[in-house]
Formats: structure tokens, C-alpha cells, sequence
């Protein structure tokens, strides 16, 4: 079974629907068991860092997400949701983030051709090294994936599964063994989309 | 590097979509459903519902539609028509869309767009503006392009982007429906007021009129069109192959 945590932020009609179309077994929640009893969560995300970490820590599962990722848990963040499992953000301040990954949120305005417009918004390519993490293994480089964001993972080379480009190098998703992140939406990419998370249903 | 967009836009009335489409193959060209699923499939990089339904019961169709549409489809999806408050944005938020388009409701109550923004952020809301040129004016019209609201529109744009619209769709009046190409020099117009993401909307008649505007306007994030493609006038994997074949980046 697949938790998607419910925390208060977002909408999650599409995640989850999302995990129903490639015939995942999927719940969404606020409760600490079956956070516990389920086989994958996700953590999703939308909105800004401080607000969304906020949330996380009242509702009682940030810990819990912690521990269960140090056991091996496979876990995947999606959109803010990534920015999450860095160490912290400096989105409207410092803020720290669950700290599974190293790096740190930064504004992808620091990064970019400052000509471009931000949010980094639409479907961009997904660019991967020599060594894929697993989670891409049934994707291709190159191809294209949605963004909606305004700021990405830095200093996070060590766990960077995935770049793309737009002006600059952005961080497209983040993974550490069993702990993975994409900046991107899968749930609005397509079967690109869909084919990633179908995969992280089997690892 | 990231794509242009390319976005067909589908009306519908009571649950189904209306202006006529004219597909082979398809067994049903009414329903919503399985026209965002053949648009999903051509390689449409998004959709946009826009509900001219009257009556309340129509309303609750159109979401019962759009959850549907939204467990199926799984592309980013945006919603207009009939958004006058935040329970118009919450309503259809709830059932899976990504973005919702205000316009009349926001000539109406401007500071609409500030608290969406606010409560949902910026990328979420998108403002629509319909502007059509008086004496060599640009002004926005209001109710479906029927009302002049004495607006300069650009002044209006720039304001909507100010309180927090994180896109801008510039419908052209004065091309809509005539086939001729999109309204550059209107386009041209908005890109230089606002830094946010823009789609052309209005006169696209074949795909040439898709490359002239990229090209005439490589700021411009998006060319929306409904009859062409629901006409089977313009299909999108042949206006994205040629796109390509032009240097335009597109995701095929």
C-alpha cells in the first residue's frame, strides 16, 4: 500500500488518482499507522516552504516520515514535497526541511538568466547521469516532464538524479537510496509521468 | 530547454462540449472525456475547460465532468468560466484543476486575483483578458467579449500580474474567429508590460500561424486554439513535427 500524507496542503484529487491509473493500491492520510504499515509514501507539497514545514511538524508526521526513510522505506517527495527532504530553504527566510538529503532550497532566480521568466513554468527535459538512479530506469533522456516552481535544490550534487535547463542548470530531482524527490509534477506529465511513477510502485 | 505549449480549449455546456467537433473515430465527440483523452494522446501540452453553462445544475455537472476528466487525464488542466469567488476556485480546485482562469468575475471584483493568489499562489491563477481595439485603443471587454468595460488592457494586465495572476491568456477580438494568424502586435504588446507567462489566443487559422507567432514573439509561452483543432483543421502531432522542424522547442 502507497500513503500519499495528507498534511494540509494542496490538493491531492490528482496525486492520488494518478497512483489509481497505474493500479496502485493508494491511501491518503494523516495517520501516523498507516503511515507506518504502508509499503511507500509519498509526500507531496504545494504552496511556500515555511507554511507547508509548519504544517508537516503541527500534524505530527514530521518525524514520522523521518523514521520511516531511515528504515529503508521507500519515499518520494514531489514539488515542494523534494524541497522538503533537503536540509533547509531559504524561501522567505531559513527554514529547515526534513534533512534526508543534503543541499539546501534556494531561488532558482540565483541560478538562471535573470531575462527568464520566473516561476520556471511548463514542460521541460529531463536530463540524467551516466549512473540512473532506478527510479528512471523505464525513462529516457531527454524527455519532458511539467514544472511549476520558483525555487530548487542546491548543493545537493552528490544526490542529484535528474537536471534540467532553462537558462541555467535546475535541479529536476534529487535521490539517496531509497529517499527520492522530484521537483517536477509526475501526476501532470503525462506517461513519462505515470511510466516514473509506476516505477517507484516496484522499487 | 523549456517547450512552447500548445493547448486546445474545449466549452461545455451542460456536461457536454459544444461549438461542434468534428472528429473520425471518435465515438462520442461530445464528451468531455474522451476528447481531453484524445487530446492527451496527440500530444496536447495542456487543456483548458471553460464552462458556458447557465443554471446551477449545469455547474454540477461541469465538476462531475471535470473530476472525471481529471482521474483519467493526466495533464495540466485549466478551468475558466463562471470564477466570480473563492468558492468558485475551491469548487473546481477539488476536482483535479491545476489552474483556474477569471475574467469577467475578476472586471467585476478585482481584488479576486489577490486573494486566489494568496490562498492558492500565484501559479494557480490565470488571468484571461478579452481585448479587442476601440478608436486604436486596446480595451478589455467583458461578458464573453460583448461589453466594453472602457479599460485600457494593458493597464489591466499589468495590474491582474501585480496582485498575482501568474499567467495571462490575450484573447484578440479582432482576429478571433478570422483565421488570419494571431494578433501580434497586441501580443507583442502584453510581453513587454508583464514578466509572467503569456498565451496567444485568437486567429490561429493553420499551423503557419503558430510558427509566425514564435517566432515573432519568442517570449510568448503558449498558442491556445479550439475549432482548428476540434475541426481536425490543424492536428497537433503535425503542428508540433513542424515546429520542430522550424526550431521551435516543443516536447513531442
Amino acid at each position: 500500500m502507497i500513503a500519499i500524507v495528507d498534511y494540509g496542503v494542496g490538493n491531492l484529487f490528482s496525486l492520488k488518482s494518478s497512483f489509481v491509473s497505474v493500479g496502485a493500491d493508494v491511501v491518503v492520510t494523516n495517520d501516523a499507522d498507516v503511515l507506518r504499515k504502508a509499503d511507500r509514501i509519498v509526500l507531496p507539497g504545494v504552496g511556500a516552504f515555511g507554511d507547508a514545514a509548519k504544517k508537516l511538524r503541527d500534524s505530527g508526521l514530521f518525524q514520522v516520515v523521518i523514521d520511516e526513510a531511515n528504515s529503508g522505506k521507500p519515499l518520494l517527495g514531489i514539488c515542494l514535497g523534494m524541497q522538503m527532504l533537503l536540509e533547509k530553504s531559504y524561501e522567505y527566510g531559513e527554514h529547515e526541511g526534513l534533512g534526508l538529503i543534503k543541499g539546501a532550497i534556494r531561488p532558482i532566480g540565483e541560478t538562471i538568466d535573470n531575462t527568464l521568466k520566473i516561476p520556471h513554468i511548463g514542460w521541460n527535459a529531463l536530463h540524467f547521469p551516466e549512473e540512473k538512479h532506478p527510479l528512471f530506469k523505464n525513462v529516457n533522456e531527454g524527455d519532458h516532464v511539467y514544472f511549476v516552481h520558483s525555487y530548487h535544490g542546491t548543493d545537493c550534487a552528490e544526490s542529484t538524479a535528474a537536471i534540467t535547463e532553462y537558462g541555467g542548470i535546475l535541479t529536476a530531482a534529487v535521490a539517496k537510496d531509497n529517499v527520492m524527490g522530484c521537483q517536477f509534477h509526475p501526476e501532470k506529465s503525462g506517461n513519462v509521468g505515470l511510466t516514473i511513477l509506476k516505477t517507484f510502485c516496484e522499487l | 530547454m523549456i517547450t512552447k505549449r500548445i493547448i486546445p480549449c474545449l466549452d461545455v455546456k451542460d456536461g457536454r462540449v459544444v461549438k461542434g467537433v468534428n472528429f473520425l473515430g471518435l465515438a462520442d465527440v461530445s464528451s468531455p472525456i474522451s476528447l481531453a483523452k484524445y487530446y492527451s494522446d496527440c500530444g496536447a501540452d495542456e487543456l483548458v475547460f471553460y464552462d458556458i453553462t447557465a443554471s446551477a445544475e449545469g455547474r454540477a455537472l461541469f465538476t462531475d465532468i471535470l473530476c472525471e476528466v481529471a482521474s483519467t487525464i493526466f495533464i495540466p488542466l485549466t478551468v475558466g468560466g463562471g470564477i466570480n469567488t473563492l468558492d468558485d476556485f475551491d469548487r473546481v480546485l477539488k476536482c483535479g484543476a491545476d489552474k483556474v482562469s477569471v475574467n469577467s468575475g475578476a472586471i467585476r471584483n478585482p481584488s479576486l486575483i489577490g486573494e486566489a493568489a494568496k490562498r492558492y499562489g500565484d501559479q494557480c491563477v490565470v488571468l484571461s483578458a478579452d481585448v479587442k481595439r476601440v478608436d486604436g485603443v486596446f480595451r478589455v471587454f467583458a461578458k464573453g467579449g460583448r461589453e466594453n468595460t472602457g479599460m485600457e488592457a494593458i493597464e489591466w494586465i499589468k495590474r491582474g500580474v501585480d496582485a498575482g495572476a501568474g499567467e495571462v491568456v490575450v484573447n484578440s477580438i479582432d482576429t478571433d474567429g478570422v483565421k488570419n494568424g494571431f494578433d501580434i502586435e497586441m501580443l507583442e504588446a502584453v510581453s513587454n508590460a508583464v514578466n509572467v507567462p503569456i498565451i496567444a489566443s485568437g486567429g490561429a487559422g493553420g499551423i503557419d500561424h503558430f510558427t509566425q507567432l514564435f517566432r515573432a514573439i519568442p517570449t510568448i509561452d503558449a498558442g491556445l486554439a479550439a475549432s482548428i483543432f476540434h475541426f481536425g483543421e490543424v492536428a497537433i502531432p503535425d503542428l508540433k513535427e513542424e515546429l520542430h522542424k522550424q526550431g521551435i522547442p516543443v516536447r513531442r
